[in-house]
């Protein structure tokens, strides 16, 4: 080999070429197959978010907070927060904590296929029809209150649709199967032999859940909470086909929806939809940081 | 449990069989076992052994027989009235308490008051030296350790009977070792009856006064160490116990007290351990009892050869295809045709049984 | 000391409780799905347990009011250009993220992670802003724009399980044996894959077949789904026969069912409400 060329081989392998530097890192031809779906995600996601943020600072009239000082002067628009939350909150503590018996007992099952088939039939129909199912069979002429009536249990209809209670029952049904499956998740990944251990050192089955099961399965349970309550709290069809839209289940959405969609005031429905989502957000950190206390580590017996 | 039952005499199995579905992980499993006494349960995967460990934790129901603690039945009692101690294979300790806790849980499902179980859980720790890591969680402890504060865990309740379920399969060689004497320390210790359940046969010959050799939901054998080594009671226990020959003979005749078997074109004599008069028999001859002689009987090529320190180990082939495992002082070359023998006391005879 | 049952009265009464509460559930489920079923058969029913006669004119007369057939036509064009652009952008996403660990990736993450954990109706009203400051707004395209938007990150979240299960040495065997990038998914990748695009794409049409809010939002008078006429029906009922709405919701049922069952063939029922967890 000529001295050029031993030369420039060295070179080449000291400063080896960008492709190769690029590739060692990670980057090449492949990697760039994400990029459509990041661009995508920006474009439509990122992007209207940031463009809401900006767009709730200018409002028709006024500063630039106008939008904002609006929402919390006036009591129509504040107190959907309120609501929500009266809603939202509770409906979600329910699920979860409904879903723990449940889950420790399904996971015991072996065919446990057939009930989540059924279970997330409420989610694959979705709330509108669960809405409309709900008008007709917790109505004043529908089943549940002709059985309650004819059970004796009461004289007259009781009111369960288009009230607070229609729009609470329609986010259990919706929410729990959900709440349910996340819950399982979670318990599954306990070990088994944990219980196992506590039974052989005395531990009845009350004590076993409290001292092992449960201080597992917090950690999770908070994660589930602010899943299921973030869904709960944007709740939007249900509160107006089987709440009192106009009054206690006007919900944050439909005071967003109403200002887009009828008052055609797209930067205060804007601030609102920041302001909801800002909620959202204080309540989902509150948990977390919450959850940070609580342990969080692995549910298994051993290293590894 | 009363303080009367530590100082139960024994605990028996009688007839214990558990089925699942259509099949038996245990079948009639009879078993008295004394106080004091370190029982292992010894066989291969599958055997059952796990599954009579559960069963008298209580961690499983049993579907035929009963268990006996002395005159007392104990197998319709859940695992928590129970009161025995267990040793699970992945440890099973708390990964959410330290290790005082998890040591000291026991004694707190017993509603003991604090003091004592900080003693208690002091003493424990010391006795298998990790007082210093009371205060840790088990995931920042290595596996041995892990594994020992599991011992702890179990032996501080001072409980009648420790149940271990293969507690040392988790650890590299060299820690199983050190782990398995820590065992057999504490056992001289304490002197608690202890089963210990193990598909390892060196761990059963090293630590039990008695082992229990299962196959297929089957007790085949129960014996001390030294029986079970040197007189194992069929073949399949032999087998496992190392003997790697297990050959497919004929009887020919007897010589005094030992048999005359054909094996291929060659005669060999062996000890027979049953006293069947078919003719088919296995016979079972551990590797290093084969041995290269020139005088001996069987003719057999070798196929490879492995050097052990000592001497050296391989497998040849008789000219009838037989694969046979045997030891030689000298090195020998692949190919190279070697004679072998055996002594008639080493070599085992299962008349009527079939190769497995 | 006499020999105890293992269960005491107390536990059996604690199950017991439990799978009442959860057949109480299942069965209002199902009666409130019933109900709507029945409802769309009945010539009248007031009050009592079981409508007075039964007729099936309502199917008829739901089908020309609501214009079921446009609507219908609408719907599956929109899932179907959803359920394609997702996977067509989705797939070599999940590909990508699976096979490289480059800089900024666990950002790249949890951006896809955002539009799954908010809600629709969160970043819906933003999302329709934009949109109908752009000539989509209110059109088919506006609607499959929207409803792409969690659909694009849950295709990439189903599928990289799915490709991470794939053996990366198996495609340097074929590359070390000659196959170059086009061949290599041709003739090793996508046979590998099918069985997990099949069941992403299915989840997604089930999803947003039964998706509201996005398309409620977005969507003009000619660009609706299923699910958005069915909730307009249902909210001016003061207007139209109750059972003329149900024959509607009836079909939509039918519609969402049919494809929940062909998805079921291929996915675990969970798979469609969470997607898989992580291990550890």
């Amino acid at each position: 080999m000529s001295a050029i060329a031993r030369e420039s081989t060295a070179r080449r392998r000291e400063h080896p070429p960008l492709s190769i530097r690029l590739a060692a890192r990670g980057l090449d031809g492949i990697t760039l197959l994400v990029v459509p779906a990041v661009v995508f995600v920006l474009l439509l996601f990122v992007y209207p978010f940031l463009y809401g943020l900006w767009l709730s600072f200018q409002p028709k009239e006024g500063g630039w907070l106008a939008n904002y000082a609006k929402f919390f002067a006036d009591p129509f628009l504040y107190e959907t927060i309120g609501k929500t939350l009266w809603i939202a909150v509770p409906a979600t503590l329910f699920n979860v904590a409904v879903s723990v018996p449940v889950a420790m007992r399904v996971r015991l099952m072996r065919r446990q296929r057939l009930l989540t088939t059924i279970l997330i039939l409420p989610i694959t129909l979705g709330t509108v029809l669960v809405a409309e199912g709900m008008l007709n069979y917790l109505g004043p002429k529908g089943w549940m209150n002709q059985s309650l009536m004819f059970l004796g249990l009461i004289d007259r209809p009781i009111r369960l649709v288009h009230n607070y209670w229609g729009v609470f029952l329609s986010l259990v049904i919706t929410g729990f199967p959900f709440t349910f499956l996340l819950t399982l998740s979670y318990i599954t990944g306990i070990d088994p032999s944990l219980e196992q251990a506590a039974a052989t050192l005395g531990a009845n089955a009350r004590q076993r859940f409290s001292q092992v099961v449960l201080p597992l399965l917090a950690s999770g349970l908070a994660i589930t909470f602010c899943l299921s309550f973030v869904q709960a709290f944007a709740v939007f069809p249900s509160a107006v086909l089987l709440g009192a839209p106009a009054g206690p289940t006007r919900v944050i959405s439909i005071a967003a929806y109403e200002a887009a969609f009828e008052q055609y005031d797209y930067s205060l429905a804007s601030a609102i939809a920041m302001v909801m989502a800002l909620v959202q957000l204080v309540i989902v950190i509150a948990v977390l940081a919450g959850r940070a206390l609580l342990y969080r580590g692995s549910a298994s017996g051993a290293k590894g | 449990m009363t303080d009367a039952s530590r100082n139960f005499r024994e605990l028996r199995l009688d007839g214990v069989g558990r089925d699942f579905g259509g099949l038996s992980a245990l079948r009639d499993v009879n078993l008295t076992i004394k106080r004091g006494e370190f029982i292992a349960l010894l066989g291969p995967s599958g055997c059952g052994k796990t599954t009579a460990l559960n069963s008298i934790a209580g961690l499983l129901p049993l579907t035929h027989g009963a268990i006996f603690l002395d005159d007392r039945r104990i197998d319709l009692l859940r695992p928590e009235e129970r009161g025995f101690g267990m040793v699970f294979q992945n440890y099973a300790l708390f990964p959410h308490m330290t290790v005082q806790r998890n040591v000291g849980f026991g004694l707190a499902m017993r509603g003991r008051p604090r003091a004592e179980i900080d003693r208690k859980v002091d003493e424990a720790l010391a006795l298998v030296r990790l007082q210093a890591h009371a205060a840790k969680l088990p995931g920042q402890l290595s596996g041995g350790q892990q594994q020992r504060v599991a011992i702890a865990r179990a032996i501080v309740i001072e409980p009648p009977l420790v149940l271990m379920d293969e507690p040392l399969s988790n650890l590299d060689a060299k820690l199983r070792l050190e782990m398995r004497s820590e065992i057999r320390r504490i056992h001289g210790l304490l002197g608690s009856t202890t089963i210990y359940v193990t598909h390892d046969q060196d761990e059963a010959l090293s630590l039990a006064d008695r082992i229990v050799v299962m196959r297929e939901g089957v007790v085949r054998q129960v014996g001390t160490p030294a029986e079970l080594y040197s007189r194992p009671a069929h073949a399949d226990v032999a087998e496992f116990m190392g003997f790697r020959n297990l050959l497919p003979t004929r009887i020919a005749g007897q010589n005094g007290a030992f048999a005359q078997l054909s094996v291929g074109r060659a005669t060999i004599e062996g000890t027979p351990m049953q006293p069947n008069t078919a003719a088919d028999a296995i016979v079972a001859i551990r590797p290093e009892d084969l041995v290269v002689r020139p005088d001996g009987p069987v003719a057999a090529a070798v196929e490879t050869s492995e050097y052990r320190g000592r001497s050296f180990f391989g497998t040849a082939r008789t000219p009838e295809g037989l694969e046979l495992f045997f030891r030689s002082d000298r090195p020998v070359r692949t190919g190279e045709p070697v004679q072998l023998a055996a002594d008639p006391t080493q070599v085992l005879v299962y008349a009527g049984e079939k190769v497995l | 000391m006499a020999a105890k049952a293992q269960h005491t009265v107390g536990e059996r009464l604690w199950a017991t409780a439990v799978w009442v509460l959860v057949g109480f559930f299942i069965l209002n489920v199902l009666a409130l799905i019933a109900t709507v079923v029945v409802n769309s058969f009945a010539t009248r029913w007031l009050g009592t347990w079981l409508p007075v006669g039964l007729t099936t004119r309502w199917y008829g007369s739901a089908w020309s009011e609501f214009q079921l057939g446009y609507v219908l036509i609408a719907t599956f064009e929109i899932v179907g250009a959803v359920v394609i652009v997702s996977g067509l952008i989705g797939v070599p996403a999940a590909y990508a993220l699976a096979r490289r660990d480059f800089p900024g990736k666990r950002l790249v993450m949890l951006l896809f992670l955002l539009p799954i954990l908010v809600p629709p109706m969160t970043y819906g009203i933003p999302l329709a802003t934009v949109l109908y400051s752009t000539p989509f707004g209110g059109t088919m395209w506006g609607v499959i724009l929207a409803n792409l938007v969690p659909t694009v990150p849950f295709v990439i979240l189903v599928m990289i399980p799915f490709v991470e299960q794939i053996d990366p040495r198996i495609e340097h065997a074929a590359r070390v044996f000659g196959a170059n990038t086009f061949r290599l998914f041709v003739h090793v990748l996508v046979p590998l894959l099918v069985p997990g695009v099949l069941a992403a794409l299915l989840l997604v049409l089930v999803r947003t077949i039964a998706m509201f809010e996005l398309t409620f939002l977005t969507a003009g008078p000619t660009s609706q789904t299923l699910v958005v006429a069915l909730y307009y029906a249902v909210f001016a009922a003061g207007v139209r026969a109750g059972q003329s709405i149900d024959a509607m919701a009836v079909i939509y049922m039918i519609t969402t069912l049919v494809w929940l069952l062909i998805a079921l063939r291929f996915v675990n029922p969970t798979q469609i409400v969470t997607r898989a967890k992580r291990a550890g």
